[in-house]
């Protein structure tokens, strides 16, 4: 998880538009407290689709799957398991 | 959002310049992940407005998740029509339709400089 989540963290940083550095969030701070807009959260959805080369599909676009950087390692594993 | 027995309404604001790097960072999967063939086609089809025209609809899609309460619902699901008169509705489709139910919904969009927002309210009370 911890690599997942350094680069989970590279995304949150050039697209969530926080308002503090994503490198001082714990892996459960809530994203949406910390400033991330649902707007923003299209771009992130976007940009960890290119880091990750996955898809969330529809079902997975859900507010709790953005809300921190533990929810997103979490649905990245689920959508790169056994690859 | 508002909490009545009747009525249910949701709110919400977007940043035109927001969305304009969207469109720069993210070209056309920003675009046909977020938007229908139709809502592209109309907010292109005047190139300055564009950036106002998507984030007034982004804002629409956004409130009609909170009106509705929608979670886990594609953005295309809810779409934004525009008819001749130039009035716009919200179409639900897919999952959204299935799960947001049949309740009338009314909708207004505004935007002006770098804000667009929309007002989605949608009736409880039809028979």
């Amino acid at each position: 998880m911890s690599e997942n989540a350094a680069r989970i963290r590279a995304v949150l940083k050039d697209h969530a538009r926080l308002n503090r550095d994503a490198e001082t969030l714990d892996d459960d701070s809530d994203l949406y407290q910390a400033g991330m807009t649902s707007h923003a959260s299209v771009n992130v959805m976007l940009a960890l689709e290119g880091e990750f080369d996955i898809e969330f599909p529809d079902h997975m676009l859900k507010r709790s799957v953005f809300e921190s950087v533990g929810a997103i390692a979490a649905a990245i594993g689920e959508l790169t398991e056994g690859r | 959002m508002g909490t009545s027995p009747h009525f249910r309404v949701g709110i919400d604001l977007v940043r035109v310049s927001a969305v304009a790097e969207s469109l720069q960072q993210f070209g056309d999967r920003f675009l046909q992940r977020v938007f229908t063939r139709s809502e592209v086609a109309y907010a292109m089809s005047s190139p300055p407005l564009a950036a106002s025209r998507l984030a007034a609809r982004f804002a629409a899609k956004e409130a009609t998740r909170k009106a509705l309460r929608l979670d886990g619902v594609g953005w295309r699901d809810i779409e934004v029509v525009r008819q001749p008169d130039g009035a716009c509705d919200i179409q639900l489709h897919g999952v959204a339709r299935a799960v947001g139910g049949a309740d009338p919904l009314a909708l207004s969009m505004s935007h002006e400089g770098d804000h667009a927002t929309a007002i989605v309210i949608a009736d409880r009370n039809h028979p």
